[in-house]
């Protein structure tokens, strides 16, 4: 059961040959099975999946059905879930119980699914491992000494293990597509504005976005559907109709544009990636498409800029948590600012601090100009290379990461060589274009993936293109050998 | 040496919506504590604000009175800093971008030279909840209900030169806000308060001295207290040799002085940057003029027409103007008077009825005495029915409840004295029981006239009518002139 596809469990839930129930308690068991030597989940909320999965029944027994009624899920724990504690990875929301649901929640449960838990994560999505989580690190299914890339590599691994046919997940600087990369699925973030960021815990609000990770593009496809479109409590979210997504996965790519941006194959890139790289792209050469070089001339200038921006907004962000309201308290502080100063001390970790303190100072007086502003106009910059480059092309494609998942503890104590594990998908967010993450191989028995980035509001053709690809290939398919 | 003082001030206005700025949440005053503070106001991992479009009309509105340049586009930016009643560590406010930009205003003090003030901006943004430590021993609680309400922010130029001044700009921002119906004006609750910044120099010269920031300043006559004793406390500073520094002060009402809160070194530095999570706010020319069709008729305006229409003196024009319900209140009595006698109503209304409704603390909305009530009693006055003595009884009667205006008068017998053999009979019995003020009168000294109408009146108990009374004195004797 757990390595049926979306399509294939709409099928036999239509059918009736198992019920959403039954489908629940084995994703359920699963979890229990496999996920002490994982550590991807925070929270297991089994009696709430069962109850949504009996009520999926009943509607699946009424014919009032969606294509997603009945189908497990997981929820990235920076998604706010009414009555469920939303950690966000970090000490200072462990003991935080939103009142609320976030509009994704919202809209999944709408569709019939069935919340299965919370993923781990980096503290307050800030990592590239997931390592950083107060809950302690998330293993790679592929090889447990490993990491699965994060922030979401909670999420990730999740999928990856088929502890989930589909698990929602956050991209910042590239939180979803790096662990999709490394944990071999499918994972796509999309335009910003796309999905409501209300209910999602704030990293940097500029870049945040929520997507949907899943062994295939088709399954994406379905999940992302049910997610998108806009929200009245989210200004940032855009008032445009959603398309149907599962439509056109079987559209032909003849003709498709693709370019590939010559920066994304510098010296930092692994061999072994760039050689998947490359045989994925004739792979889409044979299925029509038409592949060219390109140039984004400030592609370099993304983790620099990124690094600015980013903490700029966290500073700001998680200014909130000062143990007033909600989250951790330090315990018997003498006044007001001393208990301020110890919550914040003790509730964070030292990345979210590391950021905090970087995005203070950015913004302070005297330095605001020389790299707020700056960043922020070399971020125009960047966006206008891609423009450029979708006067021409379709989809800009490249590797996701530069290489493939790295051991535990290898970059912990080296932060800038953590950050550079997105040197190739940071532009995408300060562009706010959309992009993915498809499996197209491996290296030393490790997942690769292919960035595949499209214009604004592009999600279609890229999930089409990414299925395309799935048609021709098997890599999504294949089982973590780390477990099972 | 002389100084002259210079004075700018920032005036808090809270926005009259019925929901926050940010949040659907009620903004009503007075709840019961965190009852009026949902997800967002309280700052909840996850939430966003959403802009309540309403707020942008009223600073629109705002803008246009004032004769300011309304943004096509403003930002909002985020403020930071800690504080337990900001629940988000940073207030949203504006920052390089605000709505409103370059007004003026042209404000009459009561004494003294008509002057103009520049307005530099005016911005909007969200008040912050509020510490409460005096009720609770030891600790602080916080009630949030105010978090997120909305407020305009007008920032003055430094063109204000004594409190008397600054007080005078104040009221008239206070009068156009209440004209538009953008404020409720309440200064007791805090909708109305401002903070000032005040220097002084040597008369003459056109550089600024330090100034020092007077906070929160929440009633018309702390402002001009609270300025004019810095003024004071700068002089002597100055003039015995220190130096003023430039910081942050807070006046004590109980003991009317300023004292310091921080000085500039302890200073915050708000680390302002636009607030990725609200869009610019794009104003179009379509919007103004939709909004502009809508601006009431502004207190200089009215005043103008007041002068025109009903003949009334500038002063009579801006006392009554002053609010824009006693204007309205004038107007409506006026046009139910059965007389053309403009300066009566408005004398009546600004004197006697002013008087009453400042004891109780009322405002014109809420006078017990309607424009009806009034009105027929100023016709009373305009007929002869009623002397001027007598019609302030008879208004006291109607505040307290006991009728309209005619049965008032009848209940307490307040009709003048009409039989004119009444009148003679007073008259005569005054002038045997005063031979000596006769005699005075007759040998010249007409001033007397006064003393001798008095008497008649108190005689007749308020009823004569004292200008009859004054011309049967004056027929007698100046007839029996020998």
């Amino acid at each position: 059961m757990h390595d049926k596809s979306v399509v294939d469990l709409q099928r036999g839930l239509q059918a009736r040959e198992f019920s959403s129930v039954e489908l629940t308690q084995s994703c359920l068991a699963r979890i229990e099975a496999l996920d002490g030597r994982l550590n991807s989940l925070i929270t297991v909320t089994g009696e709430r999946a069962l109850a949504q999965a009996r009520a999926a029944d009943r509607r699946l027994a009424r014919g009032d059905s969606g294509p997603l009624t009945g189908i497990p899920l997981l929820h990235k724990d920076i998604f706010c879930t009414r009555g469920v504690v939303t950690s966000c990875g970090s000490r200072m929301l462990d003991n935080f119980v939103a009142p609320y649901d976030a509009t994704v929640v919202q809209r999944l449960d709408a569709a019939g699914m069935c919340m299965l838990g919370k993923t781990n994560m980096d503290e307050f999505a800030m990592g590239s491992s997931t390592e950083s989580s107060y809950f302690g690190p998330v293993h790679n299914p592929w090889d447990l000494d490993r990491v699965p890339g994060g922030s979401s590599g909670g999420s990730a691994a999740a999928v990856a293990a088929r502890l989930t046919p589909l698990a929602t997940c956050t991209d910042t600087g590239g939180s979803i597509r790096q662990p999709a990369a490394m944990c071999g699925i499918t994972g796509i973030k999309p335009t910003y504005g796309r999905v409501s960021r209300y209910g999602l815990v704030a990293f940097a609000s500029s870049l945040d976005q929520g997507g949907i990770m899943a062994r295939s593009a088709e399954d994406a496809a379905f999940g992302l559907a049910a997610m998108a479109g806009f929200d009245e409590r989210d200004s940032t979210s855009v008032e445009r109709p959603v398309e149907d997504y599962p439509a056109t996965l079987a559209d032909s790519l003849a003709g498709l544009r693709i370019g590939v941006p010559k920066e994304y194959f510098d010296q930092g890139l692994d061999p072994g990636v760039a050689a998947r790289v490359g045989e994925a792209l004739a792979v889409f050469e044979r299925l029509g498409a038409i592949i060219a070089d390109v140039s984004l001339p400030h592609a370099p200038l993304s983790i620099p800029v990124y690094y600015v921006v980013a903490p700029a907004e966290c500073s700001s962000n998680l200014s909130r948590y000062d143990g007033v309201r909600f989250g951790h308290r330090a315990r018997e502080a003498s006044n007001l600012l001393e208990m301020v100063k110890r919550s914040r001390s003790e509730g964070f970790g030292t990345e979210v601090k590391r950021r905090i303190l970087v995005g203070t100072y950015v913004l302070s007086a005297g330095y605001y100009d020389a790299y707020y502003l700056k960043a922020q106009r070399l971020r125009r910059r960047i966006s206008e290379d891609f423009q450029k480059a979708f006067e021409n092309f379709d989809i800009i494609m490249g590797p996701t990461a530069p290489g493939v998942a790295f051991r535990l503890g290898e970059k912990t104590d080296d932060p800038i060589s953590m950050y550079l594990c997105d040197v190739y998908t940071t532009g995408v967010n300060l562009a706010g274009l959309p992009a993915a993450s498809i499996p197209v191989g491996f290296v030393d028995g490790l997942p690769v993936g292919l960035h595949l980035i499209g214009n604004y509001f592009q999600e279609a053709r890229l999930l089409n293109a990414a299925h395309q690809y799935q048609q021709m290939s098997d890599w999504h398919l294949q089982m973590p050998r780390a477990i099972d | 040496m002389h100084w002259q003082p210079v004075i700018g001030l920032e005036i808090h206005a809270q926005l009259a919506t019925r929901s926050k700025i940010f949040s659907g949440a009620a903004t009503a005053y007075g709840a019961t504590p965190n009852t009026q503070a949902c997800a967002v106001d309280l700052g909840l991992p996850g939430v966003l604000p959403v802009l309540n479009a309403e707020v942008v009309r009223m600073a629109v509105m705002f803008g246009l009175a004032i004769d300011a340049q309304v943004s096509e586009r403003s930002i909002f930016a985020r403020k930071n800093y800690f504080y337990p009643d900001l629940p988000k560590g940073y207030q949203i406010s504006q920052y390089e971008l605000p709505i409103v930009t370059g007004g003026h205003l042209e404000v009459t003090p009561e004494t003294g030279a008509p002057f103009t003030v520049r307005v530099t901006r005016a911005h909007l943004e969200e008040d912050a909840g509020k510490s409460l430590h005096q009720e609770f021993q030891g600790l602080t609680a916080i009630d949030f209900n105010r978090a997120g309400t909305p407020l305009i922010e007008i920032v003055s130029e430094p063109d204000m030169h004594s409190a008397e001044q600054a007080v005078a700009y104040m009221r008239k921002v206070h009068a156009i806000v209440r004209y538009l119906g953008i404020c409720d004006g309440n200064m007791q609750e805090g909708s109305f308060r401002c903070d000032a910044n005040v220097s002084i120099r040597p008369l003459g010269s056109t550089t600024l001295g330090t100034r020092a920031e007077l906070k929160n300043l929440n009633s018309f006559r702390f402002v001009e207290r609270a300025i004019d004793f810095e003024i004071q406390r700068q002089i002597v500073l100055l003039e015995s040799g220190g130096t003023v520094a430039q910081e942050t002060r807070l006046y004590d009402e109980k003991r009317d002085e300023t004292r310091s809160m921080r000085s500039k070194e302890e200073a915050e530095d708000y680390r302002y940057f636009p607030d990725p999570d609200l869009l610019p706010v794009v104003i179009t020319e379509d919007f103004i003029e939709a909004i502009r069709a809508t601006l009431p008729e502004l207190p200089d305006a009215r005043q103008h027409r007041f002068k025109q229409q009903f003949g009334l003196g500038a002063d009579l024009a801006g006392q009554l103007t002053a609010s824009r319900a006693m204007a309205d209140y004038f107007e409506a009595t006026h046009g139910l008077v059965a007389s053309d006698d403009a300066k009566l109503t408005a004398n009546w209304i600004t004197g006697e009825l002013a008087a009453h409704l400042k004891r109780q603390q009322l405002s014109f909305d809420a006078c017990p005495v309607t424009p009806e009530m009034l009105a027929g009693l100023l016709t009373r006055i305009a007929d002869g029915t009623v002397s001027g003595t007598a019609a302030k009884q008879a208004l006291a009667a109607m505040w307290d409840g006991q009728g309209d205006a005619d049965s008032v008068i009848e209940a307490f017998g307040l009709e003048q004295m009409s039989d004119s053999g009444e009148l003679e009979k007073a008259v005569d019995v005054a002038l045997a029981a005063n031979p000596s003020q006769v005699q005075q009168y007759r040998g010249g000294k007409t001033k007397v006239l006064g003393f001798l109408v008095g008497q008649v009146m108190k005689a007749s108990g308020g009823k004569a009518n004292p200008r009859q009374v004054s011309k049967r004195i004056k027929d007698k004797l100046d007839d029996d002139a020998p």
